[in-house]
């Protein structure tokens, strides 16, 4: 159901946006960003990169998944107008990463009515793996 | 013995910090791009209409289909530019060794959307850097900022991105 801005208050969450995440995943990410670099293909590389667990995926796919959660909570009517976040800890292999949000701000800018929330994306055992923030337009 | 401290940054970088290095530009954008990245990032759900149903698009505030903000246009070129990425940034140690590279986030600020037809053009620049010593050894972190402008010279995104090497 679409959302407009007046419906939203500070303190609202972001429904929460799920994906477990494995090489399934990171395939299809790979091959539509072109980003075939070994330590998100091959455990021995993923290894070799430090990470004992073996290969572990994409920043840029939790990025993906911010973006996606945002835009399913604000519809098409909606404008994601920043996303920022830092990659803290690994996506290893069948994590359940979960988007979860929160709104902090709500304001009225070059004539847009703009919200900002924290946003992290979290792992199965409530590990914070991508702090950051975002910001959308609503009608 | 040499008691120099340990630094993955040259003096290439120092030259190009703040200067916005030389334009490229992507392929132009077809609905299938846009479609098999939502399908993509959204797997194994359905992606939203917005991204492939071009009858359903042309309802919405779009009057059409868009991408998702986070598509990449300069996926697949057919060829490669030489000296892309940080300018001056050595791929290997000071001891010779390979540096390894990760992506440490990004902010990115959007204008228009991009669309099927689009053609988007990109320059970036070096911003700024620091080391420190880490759980994977010295580190280098490095912050480019990279600007796209679709065919009408409007903004589509700025993004402000961190690089890491060690």
């Amino acid at each position: 159901m679409a959302i407009d801005f007046d419906s939203v208050d500070v303190g609202d969450k972001l429904p929460e946006w799920s994906r477990r995440t494995g090489f399934a995943e990171w395939n299809r990410y790979a091959a539509v960003n072109e980003e075939f670099v070994p330590f998100h293909m091959d455990d021995e590389a993923g290894r070799r990169a430090g990470n004992e667990e073996g290969a572990f995926g994409m920043g840029n796919l939790r990025y993906a998944y911010i973006v996606n959660a945002l835009h399913d909570w604000i519809g098409d009517e909606g404008i994601v107008r920043e996303v920022g976040c830092q990659y803290r800890a690994i996506n290893q292999k069948n994590d359940v990463l979960t988007v979860v949000g929160e709104v902090t701000e709500k304001s009225c800018v070059d004539g847009e009515n703009r919200l900002r929330l924290d946003i992290n994306v979290v792992n199965q055992d409530g590990g914070a793996t991508c702090p950051g923030h975002a910001v959308v337009v609503l009608p | 013995m040499s008691s120099d401290p340990v630094t993955y940054v040259t003096d290439e970088m120092r030259a190009a910090q703040g200067r916005w290095g030389q334009s490229r530009t992507a392929p132009p954008i077809t609905a299938t791009d846009i479609r098999r990245w939502a399908m993509a990032t959204y797997y194994p759900q359905q992606p939203p209409r917005i991204y492939w149903d071009s009858e359903y698009a042309a309802t919405t505030q779009w009057g059409g289909i868009v991408a998702p903000p986070d598509f990449n246009p300069f996926a697949w070129p057919v060829e490669r530019p030489r000296g892309g990425g940080t300018p001056g940034l050595s791929g290997r140690r000071p001891d010779g060794k390979p540096l390894t590279g990760m992506n440490g986030g990004q902010t990115d600020t959007y204008g228009v959307p991009m669309r099927p037809g689009d053609v988007i053009g990109a320059r970036s620049r070096l911003v700024d850097w620091w080391e420190r010593e880490g759980r994977l050894g010295h580190t280098l972190y490095v912050r480019n900022e990279i600007e796209w402008r679709n065919q009408d010279d409007e903004l589509v995104r700025t993004r402000f991105s961190i690089g890491i090497r060690y």
